[in-house]
């Protein structure tokens, strides 16, 4: 379209003609062009914004020393720990009970449908609502959550985000409060997709409750399980909510993940290559989840 | 009939002893469905209830140990609706913010959405797959991840403090979704219906106006949902790149109380709550859509 290139000159007119016609499908002329009209639009939007930051930040990240001077840090090897168990606690036991809810929720009955409508709401209510309540509720002097433990059982609770585990733990809990609703719905339809045919007969031979469930219900819904799992580990690897407003990386910088960590190195200490080495060093992660992620999601057609 | 019926009754009779072990069963079963539905109860609506009663609080009461709202008070509320602490000086302002940039995220993501799905679903532009690819990969990058390159290079752009910045940021995330809805949806509308309006002469730009939009209705409430909440509950990119208190959106805003060890909690949570109204009444209004969208194609598995 921008007349011909270097390569171009010389090569015989037919063949240029036949790779315009390969590049063009089945398309006419004037068809085609307005069909590269409408896919150029989202092409700048991704060039711009996705992938230039993202070469940009490759650019900010590539020196080696900032590595020595982030491994080093006693904050960043907290940080590493913190961000592995968020992931194996997070993900793992969300995902467990969205499997074992969704269950819950295949029972017939208005109860069901209305236990459901009340237990989206963590979902449906905005994040940074319900994370800055729960800070507060945690706070050990005034909170809730101390208060009604004094009520009931006269017990004097601690002051929760105070200290590295119990702050942590607290992210942990509220990340799980958050988002099981929303992976119980995605495998509630999972669940609703199998053929009745298929429980059906599973039931007639004999495979009803536990049975069942390990050798009909979770083969089929184990793909899917895989995906959500994979999924929810990369959105959790890049969750900067829950940490920030929960626990706020505290108390003393102790409770950041990696994601909470290269924020607060960019704009706290001023250090933006810093930030961004601390959420290059997920890559060796990150990639991996990305390629097999990327294959399952062209696959298996599963979206969400 | 009548057999089944007598093969029924011989049935009940002979498994009259294990009768009332059934009972017991089915009485328990139903005890489990009540104590796990109260503690599911519990569990999701503690935080909220905590909101609620932080909210109803006069200011001062907040600072105490009781569990339920001894005086309650709508104070707060009005405190917000009518701008009446320092803190929320720009409230309404902050509101049309975040709402000028969701309807902006919103319209764009369904434009350049349908115009790619378009293009590579029904026209079957060649190379097509290496956009769906590229949604693909921006869809499992995590946004967080780019806030510092990205920060930096909408300073470079002149673009800090500007609510296209963000829009910008958020079009870019929330687009890929709607390539995906879009182009599995429209697997289900027959290609015959834009081949035959091309016999009849119909250009592309019309068949994309008048057949491939309105036969797609479903599935643009759908992501149009999605995008709006997307952009009302995002905060990150809010944070980074809105700086003044006029161009700051509510979540921003929200956020500001935590700056100080003697914030007016019961403001706060008045604001948390008007803030997540708009979002949870829209969630109810389209929640059929909203997870029809959501395993939209099928979660095939």
């Amino acid at each position: 379209m921008n007349g011909t290139s270097v390569i171009d000159v010389g090569r015989p007119a037919i063949r240029r003609r036949t790779l315009s016609r390969s590049l063009r499908g089945g398309l006419k002329g004037g068809e085609y062009t307005w069909a590269v009209a409408f896919v150029v639009p989202y092409i700048a939007v991704f060039l711009t914004f996705v992938a230039y930051p993202v070469v940009y930040g490759l650019w900010m990240g590539s020196e080696a020393s900032l590595y020595r001077e982030l491994f080093a840090d006693p904050i960043y090897q907290s940080t590493v720990v913190n961000t592995i168990l968020y992931l194996a606690l997070g993900v793992n036991v969300k995902m467990f009970l969205a499997l074992l809810l969704s269950g819950f929720f295949m029972r017939p009955g208005w109860w069901m449908k209305a236990l459901l409508l009340i237990f989206v709401l963590p979902w449906a209510v905005p994040q940074i609502s319900t994370f800055i309540s729960i800070h507060w509720m945690l706070n050990g002097e005034w909170g809730f959550l101390n208060n009604v433990l004094y009520t009931l059982f006269h017990i004097e609770g601690p002051s929760w985000l105070n200290d590295r585990w119990s702050a942590l733990g607290a992210v942990i809990v509220s990340h799980i409060w958050k988002w099981t609703p929303f992976w119980t719905l995605i495998l509630l339809a999972g669940r609703m997709a199998i053929p009745l045919e298929i429980s059906d007969s599973a039931k007639v031979d004999g495979a009803t409750g536990m049975r069942g469930f390990v050798h009909i219900t979770f083969p089929l819904l184990a793909n899917l399980y895989l995906i959500c799992t994979l999924l929810s580990t990369i959105f959790l690897l890049g969750d900067f909510n829950a940490v920030n407003f929960v626990s706020g990386g505290g108390p003393a910088n102790q409770g950041h993940v990696l994601a909470t960590l290269g924020i607060r190195n960019a704009f706290e200490i001023a250090q933006p290559r810093l930030g961004v080495a601390a959420v290059m060093s997920a890559l060796p992660l990150v990639i991996p989840l990305v390629i097999v992620l990327m294959r399952k999601l062209r696959t298996s057609e599963v979206q969400i | 009939m009548s057999t089944i019926a007598a093969d029924a009754r011989l049935a009940t009779r002979a498994s009259s002893r294990a009768h009332s072990s059934e009972r017991l069963r089915r009485y328990l079963r139903n005890l489990g469905t009540f104590v796990l539905s109260t503690v599911i109860v519990v569990w999701t609506l503690a935080p909220l209830y905590n909101m609620v009663l932080i909210s109803l609080e006069p200011e001062g009461d907040v600072f105490t140990d009781h569990i339920w709202p001894r005086v309650p008070s709508v104070e707060s509320f009005w405190g917000v609706l009518t701008q009446g602490h320092w803190y929320l000086e720009h409230f309404w302002r902050q509101f049309a913010n975040s709402l000028y940039i969701g309807l902006m995220v919103t319209f764009f993501a369904l434009l350049f959405g349908t115009l790619t799905s378009f293009a590579i679903g029904r026209m079957r532009i060649r190379h097509g797959w290496l956009v769906t690819n590229a949604a693909l990969l921006t869809y499992v990058i995590p946004a967080s991840f780019l806030a510092i390159p990205f920060y930096r290079i909408m300073q470079n752009y002149g673009l800090a403090n500007n609510p296209w910045s963000v829009i910008a940021a958020l079009v870019a995330f929330a687009t890929p979704y709607a390539i995906f809805v879009f182009q599995e949806y429209g697997r289900s509308i027959p290609i015959e219906v834009d081949e035959s309006a091309r016999i009849d002469g119909a250009s592309p730009p019309q068949i994309y106006l008048r057949i491939y939009l309105p036969l797609m209705a479903p599935a643009l409430v759908a992501v149009g949902t999605y995008a709006l909440l997307l952009a009302w509950n995002e905060y990150l990119y809010q944070f980074l790149l809105l700086s003044s208190k006029a161009n700051m959106t509510v979540p921003v805003a929200l956020a500001q109380f935590l700056s100080s060890d003697q914030s007016p909690w019961n403001y706060m949570m008045a604001t948390a709550i008007i803030y997540a109204a708009p979002p949870v009444a829209i969630y109810y209004a389209f929640r059929r859509r909203m997870t029809a969208g959501l395993t939209m194609g099928g979660v095939k598995g």
